[in-house]
Formats: C-alpha cells, sequence, structure tokens
C-alpha cells in the first residue's frame, strides 16, 4: 500500500497522460471564476431536470442529487478494446452458466462449482427450473462493476445481473457535459453513448416470445417512491415504451395485459425494475402489493419475457464471483481476459483464520448485500469496528467474503478545496439479445470523501462522465 | 395510454387549474378588501370580503375548524400555504408535480422541469416572505406559473391522448370554478339589498369580471355599464370568453367526441346535452329560471360529467 494509487489524470512524474490533454488544455486556459459558473449550472439544472433519488432511511420522500462532478474519466479506445472484449466473454459464460443451472446443471456434475453453493443459495429459484427462455438469456442488461489498480490492471468487483442501476446517470451526464463543454467534443473524437435507450429497445425486441413480430414492450417500475423511479420513467420515455405498475397489469389465460383507455393491450416483453420476489404475490412473496398476480405463470408458459430472467442474483451472488473465471474456462474454453479480485471465502476454515489475521488490510463483504451497506474496509476502519466484524463473522462465516483492499485508480475531482484525487470506479451496461453489446464506457462513479473507497450514491458517491477517446 | 396514466395527467391538469383560480379568487378579494366601502348593515356577507373565496372554494366549515374568526391572514395562510388543505395552492402544486413525478414519461421534459421549478420555488414561501414579496405579487406568480405550464403544454405536447386529458381536465376544472366564481354574487348580494346597482354591487360584478380576466373583455364588447344580465351573458354563454362556461363545455365536447370509441355514447351523449344547453341557451332563460339554480344545475351536471369521464377512461375495468 505505500504507492500512490494511479492517477487517471496524472502520470507518477506529474506529467498529464497524453488522452487527458485537451482537457488538461482547457482546465489550464479557463478562469476559475467560468469552471465555478459552469459547475453551478450543472447542478441548478440537474435539479431542474429532476434527476434526483431517494435515500432510504432518511425521511421519506427526501430527495436528493447525485453529486455530478465535471471532471470526466477518460479511457483511451485502445484500452476501451480490451475491457469490452473481457465483459463481453464474462456476461456471456454468466448467461451460460444460468441456463446451465436452472438445466442440465453440467457445471455443478463437473464440480467446477460446488453444487450446494448453487441450490441452496437463496437467490437460486428452483421455480425455474426446466423453463426454457428465449435465446436462453438470463441476464438481459448487466452492470459490470470495474475498478483499475494500476496500468493496464483492471478487476471485476462485482457482476450485477438483477435490475442493475445508473445507465440514466451515464445519459443524463454525457447530455450535461456536451452542454457544458461543447468545445472538447469538437476538437477531439469522443464515442456518443446517446444511442444506449435504442440498443436496449433492440435487445428486448429480439427476446420477445416467439412469433412476436411486434412485440410491447413495457418498462414495469415500483413506483414514484423507488429511489432508481427518476430512471425507470427515463429509459421508458427514451425507448418510447409505456412506464407501467404492478396495478396497471393482469393477466388472463397466462397473458399479460395493461389496463388501458381504450381497454386492455397484450404486453410481451418487460423490462421489469422490480425485484424477483416481489414480482408476483401467487408466485413469491405474498404481501407483495407491486407484483402482478398470475405474472410467473405468464411467464413460465411463456407468454411474456421478464428481463432480467427470475433469479439471476444467483450468479451475481459474492459466494459464486470466486468461480467466474471458472465458468469462463467451462462454456467458452477461452481464459478470462477481466481478471477476479482475489477472494476469501470465510465458510473456508483456512480463509477464515487468515482474514481475521489480517481484518486491518482487507474489505469484508456481506455475500447478498449491495449498495455499499454491511461492508467493511480494513485500513479505514476502527478497532471497534472490526470487533464487530470479528463477532459477526465468527457468528455466520458464510455470509462474508474478504478481499484485499485494492488501490483503486484516483481521478482529478472538485472538492471544497480546489481539484484532488479521488478514487473511482466504472460500471459498464452489457446487454445480451442476440447478440452482445455495449456502450462506449458507462458510469464512473467517485467516493467524495478523502481516502473513501466506497463510491456508492447511497453512500455519498459522486459521479463523472465517461469518455472513450480515440487516440 | 394507461388508465393510471390519463388519470393523473388528468388530475395534474385539475390541480393546476385550480391554483389559479385560488390566485384568482383571491387576488380579488386582496383588492376589494382594500377598497373604502361602508358597512351599512353588519353581517351582511359583502361586509366580509374574506369570506368571498372560502364560500367560493366550498371550504368555509374547513376553515372555521381551524380558526375562531374571519382574518385575511389567516384565510391567506389557509388557502395559499396550509399543507393540510388539499385545496391549497401549496397543496394543489404538490399534487399536481407529484402527479407528473408519477407519470413523466408521458409529458414532455420541458412540461416536468416547469412544473417541477415551480413547486420547488413554492416551497420556498412562507407567510412572512408572501408579505414581503407582497401578496398580489405572489398571487400574480401563481397565474403566471399556471399561464407558463399551459404554454409550455400546448408549445410541446404531442397532440396524443395524453394531451387530450390534460385538456379534459383543465376546462373541467375551470368550467366549475367560473359557475363558482359566479355563484358567489348570489350568496353576496341578496336582491333586497338596497344596494342594488350602487357602487358596491357595481365594485363586486368588476371584481367577478377581474377575478376571470373578463373586465377588459366585457368593456371592449359592451362598450357599456356592467350589468349583472351581461356578466352572466359574458362568462356563461358566449363562446369566444375563454373562461365561460360555454367556451370550456365547448373543449369539454369536443375532446371526448375525439376520444370516443363504442364504450363513450352514455358520456357523449351527457356532454353533448351540456353543449346544446350552453350554445343554444338564452340569457332570458337564465335570468327567469335564477342564475343561482342554473349554477347549482350546471356543478351538479359537471360533476356527473367528470365522474363518468372517470368511469370510462381513468379507473380501470377488467
Amino acid at each position: 500500500m505505500s504507492r500512490l494509487p494511479y492517477n487517471e489524470m496524472h502520470a507518477e512524474d506529474g506529467s498529464v497522460r497524453p488522452h487527458y490533454g485537451p482537457f488538461a488544455n482547457w482546465l489550464a486556459q479557463t478562469a476559475a471564476s467560468r469552471i465555478a459558473q459552469k459547475r453551478d449550472e450543472a447542478e441548478r439544472a440537474f435539479h431542474r431536470l429532476g434527476i434526483t433519488f431517494a435515500v432510504y432511511g432518511e425521511d421519506s420522500g427526501n430527495e436528493r442529487l447525485i453529486p455530478f462532478d465535471l471532471v470526466p474519466r477518460i479511457i483511451p479506445a485502445a484500452e476501451w478494446t480490451v475491457l469490452e472484449r473481457g465483459l463481453k466473454q464474462r456476461v456471456q459464460a454468466l448467461n451460460a452458466f444460468l441456463h446451465d443451472i436452472y438445466h442440465d446443471q453440467k457445471i455443478l456434475a463437473a464440480g467446477r462449482v460446488p453444487a450446494e453453493r448453487v441450490l441452496d443459495n437463496t437467490q437460486y429459484r428452483r421455480e425455474m427450473q426446466g423453463i426454457n427462455l428465449p435465446g436462453n438469456i438470463y441476464a438481459h442488461i448487466a452492470g459490470v462493476d470495474l475498478v483499475r489498480a494500476g496500468e493496464g490492471e483492471w478487476y471485476v468487483l462485482e457482476d450485477n445481473l438483477r435490475v442493475p442501476s445508473g445507465v440514466s446517470y451515464m445519459l443524463e451526464n454525457r447530455r450535461m457535459m456536451m452542454r457544458l463543454l461543447p468545445e472538447l467534443f469538437a476538437s477531439q473524437s469522443i464515442r456518443p453513448v446517446q444511442h444506449y435507450p435504442d440498443m436496449l429497445l433492440k435487445n428486448l425486441h429480439q427476446v420477445s416470445p416467439a412469433g412476436e413480430d411486434a412485440p410491447t414492450v413495457a418498462v414495469l417500475t415500483p413506483g414514484a417512491y423507488n429511489s432508481a423511479y427518476f430512471e425507470h420513467a427515463f429509459l421508458a420515455q427514451q425507448m418510447g415504451v409505456q412506464l407501467v405498475e404492478g396495478q396497471d397489469l393482469f393477466v388472463q389465460n397466462d397473458t399479460v395485459f395493461m389496463h388501458t383507455t381504450r381497454g386492455p393491450q397484450r404486453v410481451h416483453v418487460i423490462y421489469r425494475r422490480v425485484d424477483d420476489d416481489f414480482l408476483d404475490p401467487r408466485a413469491f412473496r405474498s404481501d407483495s402489493m407491486i407484483g402482478v398476480p398470475g405474472l410467473f405463470a405468464a411467464y413460465r408458459a411463456g407468454r411474456v419475457t421478464l428481463a432480467n430472467a427470475i433469479g439471476t442474483g444467483v450468479a451475481d451472488d459474492k459466494s459464486i464471483y470466486p468461480y467466474v473465471p471458472d465458468m469462463i474456462r467451462f462454456y467458452l474454453a477461452e481464459e478470462p481476459i477481466l481478471n477476479n479480485v482475489p477472494t476469501y471465502q470465510l465458510a473456508r476454515p483456512a480463509d477464515r483464520d487468515y482474514v481475521l489475521e489480517h481484518l486491518g488490510e482487507l474489505v469484508v463483504k456481506e455475500v447478498h448485500g449491495a449498495g455499499g451497506y454491511g461492508m467493511l474496509v480494513g485500513p479505514a476502519s476502527t478497532a471497534a469496528e472490526r470487533a464487530v466484524f470479528r463477532e459477526r463473522i465468527l457468528a455466520s462465516p458464510g455470509t462474508y467474503i474478504a478481499q484485499p483492499t485494492l488501490a483503486l485508480s484516483t481521478c482529478p475531482t472538485f472538492v471544497e478545496s480546489g481539484l484532488a484525487p479521488r478514487h473511482i470506479d466504472l460500471r459498464p451496461y452489457v446487454l445480451s439479445g442476440l447478440t452482445v453489446n455495449l456502450c462506449p464506457g458507462g458510469l464512473t462513479r467517485v467516493a467524495l470523501r478523502e481516502g473513501s473507497l466506497v463510491v456508492n450514491s447511497s453512500q455519498g458517491g459522486g459521479t463523472k462522465d465517461t469518455w472513450v477517446v480515440e487516440s | 395510454m394507461l388508465c393510471r396514466v390519463a388519470n393523473e395527467l388528468f388530475w395534474m391538469a385539475r390541480h393546476i387549474e385550480r391554483t389559479e383560480n385560488i390566485a384568482r379568487m383571491l387576488d380579488v378579494t386582496y383588492r376589494t378588501s382594500l377598497m373604502p366601502y361602508q358597512v351599512t348593515e353588519p353581517g351582511l356577507a359583502w361586509a366580509e370580503p374574506w369570506s368571498v373565496p372560502l364560500i367560493t372554494a366550498g371550504l368555509a366549515t374547513e376553515y372555521y375548524q381551524r380558526n375562531a374568526v374571519l382574518s385575511a391572514e389567516a384565510v391567506l395562510k389557509f388557502l395559499i400555504l396550509d399543507s393540510s388543505n388539499p385545496s391549497s395552492v401549496y397543496c394543489c402544486l404538490r399534487a399536481a408535480r407529484e402527479s407528473a413525478r408519477s407519470v413523466r414519461g408521458a409529458i414532455t421534459s420541458e412540461m416536468y422541469e416547469d412544473l417541477n421549478a415551480a413547486w420547488l420555488e413554492m416551497r420556498n414561501y412562507d407567510y412572512d416572505s408572501i408579505q414581503q414579496m407582497g401578496v398580489s405579487n405572489f398571487l400574480e406568480w401563481v397565474k403566471m406559473r399556471s399561464h407558463l405550464f399551459r404554454g409550455v403544454t400546448f408549445g410541446t405536447m404531442l397532440r396524443d391522448e395524453a394531451y387530450h386529458f390534460i385538456r379534459l381536465g383543465t376546462h373541467l376544472e375551470r368550467a366549475d370554478n367560473t359557475a363558482r366564481i359566479l355563484d358567489v354574487k348570489y350568496h353576496l348580494l341578496l336582491p333586497s339589498s338596497a344596494d342594488v346597482g350602487g357602487a358596491v354591487d357595481y365594485y363586486q360584478w368588476a371584481a367577478v369580471l377581474q377575478s376571470v380576466s373578463g373586465f377588459e373583455s366585457y368593456r371592449k364588447i359592451y362598450s357599456d355599464v356592467i350589468t349583472p344580465r351581461r356578466v352572466a351573458e359574458l362568462l356563461i354563454l358566449r363562446d369566444d370568453m375563454p373562461r365561460s362556461l360555454h367556451c370550456c363545455i365547448n373543449f369539454i365536447h369536443e375532446t371526448i367526441e375525439h376520444l370516443g370509441d363504442g364504450r363513450t355514447r352514455e358520456l357523449e351523449r351527457n356532454s353533448g346535452q351540456l353543449h346544446a344547453q350552453l350554445h343554444y341557451g338564452r340569457t332570458d332563460d337564465i335570468i327567469d329560471l335564477g342564475l343561482h339554480q342554473y349554477l347549482m344545475d350546471f356543478l351538479q351536471r359537471i360533476s356527473v360529467l367528470g365522474d363518468e369521464i372517470s368511469r370510462v377512461f381513468l379507473v380501470p375495468s377488467v
């Protein structure tokens, strides 16, 4: 941990990396007051656009802005090409894995993934066994979190295969940057991302139930009080499809309809932003008020496509994560292009002993946790916090994994004192239909607190526009 | 389109229109209250201008549940800022914005941004800041926000079903409000009053006109003194007066015919009948029946029409 983290903009000798050249020039030539004005403008615009999210645990109805930072995260095109290949490979393997475990379970039979890890996992949905899905696709939309630890040294932190969010920020951040810094877009070739909604719609059409030439797509949201509601509405609007809530849909003869002013209208593909548990009170949690009774029966009958499929959570679970490189080898007979972070599984006694001795150096995460809740960042923790985690781990070791604290790369970021390096990650969005596609870049999240490694928006993270620049 | 979305848009439009009408009524009340007048018969309603907006909005009971006495400050707080009064400007704007937020995909981003900006600004007002900027200026602001939103809607929105449901909501609410404002005169000025045709009478009819932006139109059309008969004609039967009952019903009937399909016969019949009544109505018949009676009947029918619209389009049935 002695070396400084990799700085995306500046090399170790302080010089500006070539792909940051035009931006660095702009920064040098623009008066501080003008930059302050632009940052102000961005904040006001985001407020007016209502690009806000609700924070759980705070006052209900509390809407906050995710802070937007003016300094872009820039990736040279050549480097992106490698990432893109790696991401496609990884998501293809994950989809193959999901199809396999819900059908023949070859990988379990081959002993490459311990059967009990999958079959006893709370995210494994027995109900999905034997159901055939269009194109055998389960994770139509994947948000894979990547971090960089050094030159060319990228790691996958987690594969989000349930209802990954944040893509609306990728799109709005770009719109904002083009508005604030048009000259930088004019003077270099920055790959566009604005076509993401078209890609998504096309992808959803491709996985509609067999024989549907003109499928009707809808986005299913838990409602206006969900933290990601803005994004649900945004994507529906951008794709030109209906944004529906559970109460708008009903099932008759295993067919899904929506209530419209012209009477019932059939729905073929549902891009659902509702968790598995809440989708259908008849099949899953009976207390769900946001689901659609009978939806699962229609799904089983192949009359409607859900994106993502039910039961994808088993593949992005942190206890399955260590096996993803092996999945790539098993299903694709290829070597993984992207690295996994070495992971200690605390259910294993040897790993557990090591972790308990090195709590101060490691990051401990809950296996089913998400959103940066319930994790211990060793180097930033107090003795008391470590003591709490030690108790928790000993009480239920299978619930935790641990990883070395990576030196996440940093990017200059506007903070109160001016520009300062802050840690960042990257979430590209991978779409799987007949083919696998990505938008260049993705969402860059930044931990705004000095030294913090937690980039989640619920934990005070911000976002940056992400540029893939032709060199 | 989705029933739920149509319903939210319909109510978004109604709530926006309602904020504007509250502002109009309060503005006129405020200005009336500044005029010198003599209380000849204490207890007569007209002597208490601040009761007018409460009567018009049908909120007198709710007001007296919260306040022991009638005062300008209490009425302003109740109708503008009270977060427990669903008909206050604050609550209507909040409801409109919540509706817009829950169906933002169905409206243009300009519309949402405009409404959101209005709401963000409204949240910052309290009684002191309204006093500081001036009550009239504040009410002007409310009206301008409503104008602006209507303009943005008109100027940016696809003429799809969503647009038509917004238009329905706006005009139903406006028809309801114009009828209520006209009826206030009934409560204010009893025919037995010695002052009929006098200065107070004039100011009150002028106030009614002003509250629906009809004062200047009246002068243009009639070039004559203000008489109750003509005010009634202008605000009920003239179809070129944008806040008249006739004009509102024209919009409503036209929209219902446009949205109509096999399931809407009864609804079309109802709106058609109401339309015919206004289209072929005569001022004399209204006066003979009694303005109050006529308006009560109208309010009843417009409320039935609203229920019918709900049943046919907005509340789903399998």
